[in-house]
């Protein structure tokens, strides 16, 4: 973290530039919303702008662009642990689930009339 | 007995014991919102169809906006006091704590026209899942509200006996907000886009 009066006089012209940046990119989104374009083009158009977004603020109002190595130690556990949960629903599609799956031998026992 | 690292920072780590705290509870917090956005993948890749256009896009941008610009006055109210300048740190607190006020605003308003119309939590998948990410939402904004008047009412004192740690307290309350403001910045498109 900067401290000296110099370098934060500075960080205010960015944090200034970065907050228009981020009404311009809400501006962006909402008006390709108005385009009616394919479910997968929006939600990846979508998801593009949101994640610069999202970015912007953590890197320069969040200070991640220069921070100490135990801060993106913990935040590369967080993503890891966030990559796990995004791919559960990816899951939810592999199980069998309320899907019939005979017995083992009851396959047999069904044909031999018992 | 004095707080140990509260200014100066710890050998091992480098950071203050406040600063590795507040990431360590966020990381806790994206775990959380996953734990949300995944249950709001598997409801909405298995529903047969989900409503579009329920929402009012025009007061979720409006919303946006707001919650941007709370992120912007928050920076300035630490950058302020980095500055020494008191004054327009209040100035820049005070902006941000009655922006996240008029976000509530909002919100109420729009709950109030779902509710109005019968759409509550019980009448669809999709508004279980948009009262629930965005109720939760709404209680983390309470929390920073809560968090912020602390320190325009007796946590301001701090600054006169040990400005440094004050400095630092509304540093972590910044890094809080700025979370607050990331999760929206996903919700928006999301909910009301997509």
């Amino acid at each position: 973290m900067h401290s000296d009066s110099a370098a934060v006089k500075k960080s205010i012209r960015t944090y200034m530039m970065v907050g228009l940046a981020l009404l311009v990119f809400t501006g962006i989104t909402v008006g390709a919303n108005q385009f009616h374009f394919g479910v997968p083009v929006a939600v990846t158009v979508a998801l593009i702008i949101a994640t610069m977004k999202g970015s912007m603020v953590a890197s320069i109002f969040m200070h991640l662009s220069h921070e100490k190595k135990w801060i993106y130690g913990a935040l590369i556990l967080t993503v890891l642990g966030f990559l796990i949960l995004m791919t559960v629903p990816i899951f939810t599609t592999l199980d069998t689930i309320g899907q019939h799956v005979p017995a083992i031998g009851g396959a047999a026992a069904e044909h031999s009339g018992h | 007995m004095n707080i140990p690292y509260t200014v100066e920072e710890r050998p091992d780590t480098g950071l203050t014991n406040g600063k590795l705290g507040i990431w360590l509870f966020l990381a806790s917090e994206v775990m959380l919102f996953g734990a949300l956005f995944s249950t709001y993948i598997i409801l909405r890749t298995g529903a047969p169809e989900w409503p579009h256009g329920e929402l009012n896009v025009v007061l979720g941008a409006v919303n946006t906006v707001i919650l941007i610009t709370s992120s912007v006055t928050m920076v300035m109210a630490w950058a302020t006091l980095k500055l020494k300048d008191w004054a327009k740190h209040r100035l820049y607190l005070i902006a941000t704590f009655v922006l996240a006020g008029v976000f509530l605003v909002n919100k109420y308003f729009e709950y109030k026209d779902h509710f109005d119309k019968g759409e509550t939590p019980a009448h669809s998948t999709f508004t279980a899942i948009y009262f629930t990410l965005t109720g939760l939402h709404g209680i983390h904004i309470l929390g920073g509200m809560v968090v912020m008047l602390y320190f325009l009412g007796p946590g301001a004192k701090l600054w006169q006996k040990n400005p440094d740690q004050f400095a630092n307290r509304i540093e972590y309350t910044g890094l809080y907000w700025h979370f607050v403001d990331l999760v929206w910045i996903f919700l928006f498109p999301i909910l009301y886009l997509l």
